[in-house]
């Protein structure tokens, strides 16, 4: 019996591996692995684990298909609901979702949903996606501009619903934060580029290099270029600084703009790719979630000499995935907890060299139920420092509806929308991921695209042009 | 089929060339004091490039650039007929064109090719527009005739004095200042330097100065910070809150300072690149 409540291990690569290159770091269970942890679900009548999920898989009957072997009608059952599921199976926080509400969790391990949908997946991939059915053409056009998890997952919802959609993306690749922020040893630029693929067999054209608010308004879409309805997910892409003293000192960087040279850029192929990086000395990342765990391993594998993750709370309250910790920590990324820096310190040639940090203590529970981090009155420290990433957030990128006045956006940037439909203040324009939320998680963002596209096929149905 | 074809090719002066491409999209939106961020190819950057002109009839913008590293030498390597992989813009704020009175406009290195624009704009909402154009040497100075023909006054200089003054065209205006010329307006683009140096030859007679401001770039759209600057002490973002700031509040020595963050990398990849090329000549 004892084999129902300890999950299955997943597959590393060695710590020597990883930090000598960008492979990806989990490999994923094997059939043997994949078929033993499935039969491990007890199979709830009412299973807690869909309840956790924000786009709703049927998780208890893709885990039974894959416990019979019947890998095929897995991937299938799965992408009912989800049009990214090896993207999902990578990097959603499904401790906090879906295998966070298992129910094997009170006697033993959870069942690990995540690595069994992207056993699913991958297998799908390896084989050879099958070209999706299609729904007959409602001769409704749909422009979604962004094309990240949130717009992606909207696209393909309204594509299979048979409406005409356009994708328009900023950058020059498709895939938002997945592409350009989630490091290749986490989430491959090829799983990213097969799902969005995928994407573009369900119908939805990509156009790239494309910024909406700039090239062309929102108004100029919906009335100009003859688009029924609009979804904007354009994230959070304004990166966040601290604000103090010396922070424009060469050698610091946004964790935006590291990740965006080391992923989309590619500067970790430099000079075969052309875009440059520059890691030297120790590297200090200052934050405590995902972004600054992806900056900091991305450092350590630049070549840093090593690398400190400066945290203003205490390892209990950071916001990144346990995971993703764990794997740091293998890796020797080391911690300096309870520290905000105050200033940072150059040398003659305007380089970064020091950071000064005061130390923190916890203080009562804040809005965002975290114990919020009080400075200790001249505790003043210096920790040396040649590389500094700043990971402190994002904030929603304002391009997309700074040329009109008809979306609502609160004073936070973020776009007002409904809560049910993600419709805004503007007739026929939705939204929805971190562009109304602030910086969250893809799921949610995918959760947003889903529910818009529910609520934008009810709109574009009802209207007659 | 990907990118945007290059319809015409020029050689302004050694290693500056003058492309006109088709980009329909942003002919229609393009302003004064805008830039393009183009990636030449598969491995290529992105660096961000100055509108130069435009015609929405057309479809076809202009771009001019000197090629220094990597990027620049591999697009100064395309031919009429190939394609720019990507392109994308307007990006950044256009300028504020008004009429001033007497204004100046102070270009230097290919810096003068963003002058030419803003030439043509001042004039037509009324301003008198001197021109001051410069370059290390003769050979290297461009759009002479063209900026001549349309401003009310032009002067030149070189560093070493092969053309027009001999020295910098900083000296050229402070040569007019000091003459007693009165000025409205200034606006600046070029090397950080010249344009530090044109902001502190006007501050003391408190002129209002612009400067178009050519930080390292990435997405150009907001999202990685890399050409953030001191404005009056303030960060700003140069793609979304600029290009183009008060002169005198600028502080030049970290743009300066930041422009060079990639120097010894730069050489390298140019190395590399040559050697390349070579090597494929060679077989």
């Amino acid at each position: 019996m004892k084999e129902r409540f300890v999950q299955q291990p997943m597959p590393k690569l060695s710590v020597e591996e990883r930090i000598r290159s960008f492979r990806e770091v989990a490999l994923g269970y094997g059939r043997e692995q994949a078929i033993a942890e499935a039969k491990r679900c007890l199979q709830c009548k009412e299973p807690k684990c869909v309840k956790g999920c924000p786009v709703e898989i049927d998780i208890p009957c893709f885990i039974r298909l894959i416990g019979e072997g019947k890998f095929d009608e897995a991937i299938l059952k799965i992408k009912e609901k989800n049009s990214l599921p090896a993207i999902c199976g990578r990097v959603c926080p499904q401790e906090d979702q879906c295998m966070g509400q298992c129910v094997l969790g009170k006697k033993g391990d959870q069942i690990n949903i995540g690595a069994l949908e992207r056993f699913a997946a991958d297998y799908e991939l390896e084989k050879g996606v099958k070209n999706p059915k299609f729904a007959a053409p409602t001769g409704k056009r749909v422009a979604v501009v962004g094309s990240g998890p949130a717009g992606l997952t909207a696209a393909a919802e309204l594509a299979k619903l048979g409406h005409e959609v356009t994708l328009f993306e900023a950058l020059h690749l498709p895939g938002g934060v997945l592409i350009y922020g989630i490091p290749e040893f986490r989430l491959p630029k090829e799983i990213v580029r097969a799902e969005v693929d995928y994407v573009m067999r369900l119908g939805v054209k990509i156009k790239t290099n494309v910024i909406v608010g700039k090239m062309v308004t929102l108004d100029e879409v919906l009335h100009g270029e003859g688009f029924d309805a609009v979804f904007v997910g354009t994230g959070a892409g304004l990166p966040g600084f601290l604000g103090v003293s010396g922070e424009n000192l060469c050698g610091i960087y946004s964790a935006n703009e590291f990740l965006i040279r080391a992923n989309l850029m590619k500067a970790y192929e430099f000079p075969e790719h052309d875009t440059p990086i520059k890691v030297k000395g120790r590297a200090a990342v200052i934050g405590g979630g995902n972004v600054a765990m992806d900056a900091a391993r991305s450092a350590l594998r630049l070549g840093a000499k090593e690398v400190l993750v400066i945290y203003r709370r205490t390892e209990k309250e950071m916001p990144a995935r346990l995971e993703e910790v764990k794997n740091a920590k293998e890796e020797e990324i080391k911690f300096l907890f309870l520290a905000t820096p105050v200033r940072f310190l150059g040398d003659n040639r305007g380089w970064v060299n020091k950071v000064e940090c005061l130390r923190m203590r916890l203080g009562k529970p804040d809005a965002s139920g975290r114990r919020s981090a009080i400075p200790i009155k001249g505790s003043e420290f210096m920790v040396d420092a040649e590389t500094v990433i700043v990971a402190i957030g994002q904030k929603p990128n304002p391009l997309a509806v700074r040329a009109t006045d008809a979306v609502n956006v609160t004073k936070w940037g973020t776009i007002v929308v409904n809560p049910e439909t993600q419709g805004t203040s503007m007739r026929g324009v939705y939204a929805g991921g971190d562009i109304t939320t602030g910086d969250a998680t893809v799921i949610s963002a995918m959760g947003a695209g889903k529910r818009a596209a529910r609520a934008m096929h009810g709109h574009l149905m009802s209207t007659h042009r | 089929m990907n990118g945007v074809e290059i319809l015409k090719k020029e050689e302004l002066a050694p290693q500056i060339k003058r492309f006109t491409v088709s980009a329909p999209l942003i002919a229609q939106k393009a302003n004064v004091g805008q830039f393009i961020i183009l990636r030449v190819d598969e491995k290529g950057e992105r660096f961000p490039l100055t509108l130069i002109d435009w015609n929405p009839d057309k479809g076809t913008i202009t771009l001019v650039f000197q090629e220094v590293g990597v990027s620049t030498k591999k697009l100064g390597k395309l031919e009429v007929g190939d394609r720019i992989l990507d392109i994308v813009g307007p990006l950044g704020n256009p300028a504020e064109i008004k009429k001033y009175g007497e204004a100046v406009v102070v270009g230097g290195g290919v810096g003068v090719a963003p002058a030419y624009p803003r030439i043509k704009a001042l004039k037509k909402v009324g301003n008198r527009v001197i021109s001051i154009i410069g370059a290390k040497t003769s050979k290297l100075l461009i759009l002479e005739k063209e900026i001549e023909a349309i401003s009310d006054e032009l002067y030149v200089s070189t560093d070493d004095g092969s053309k027009g003054f001999k020295g910098f065209t900083s000296e050229v205006l402070k040569g007019l200042l000091n003459q007693g010329r009165k000025f409205d307006f200034v606006f600046t683009v070029g090397p950080a330097v010249m344009m530090r140096t044109v902001a502190e030859v006007t501050r003391p007679y408190g002129i209002e100065t612009v400067a178009s401001l050519n930080p390292i770039m990435v997405d150009g759209t907001g999202m990685c910070g890399t050409c953030r600057i001191t404005v009056k002490g303030e960060t700003k973002f140069t793609c979304v809150d600029g290009p183009e700031f008060d002169a005198h509040s600028v502080d030049f020595a970290e743009l300066i300072a930041r422009q060079q963050t990639y120097l010894e990398e730069e050489l390298r990849a140019v190395r590399v690149h040559e050697g390349k090329v070579c090597s494929a000549a060679d077989a």
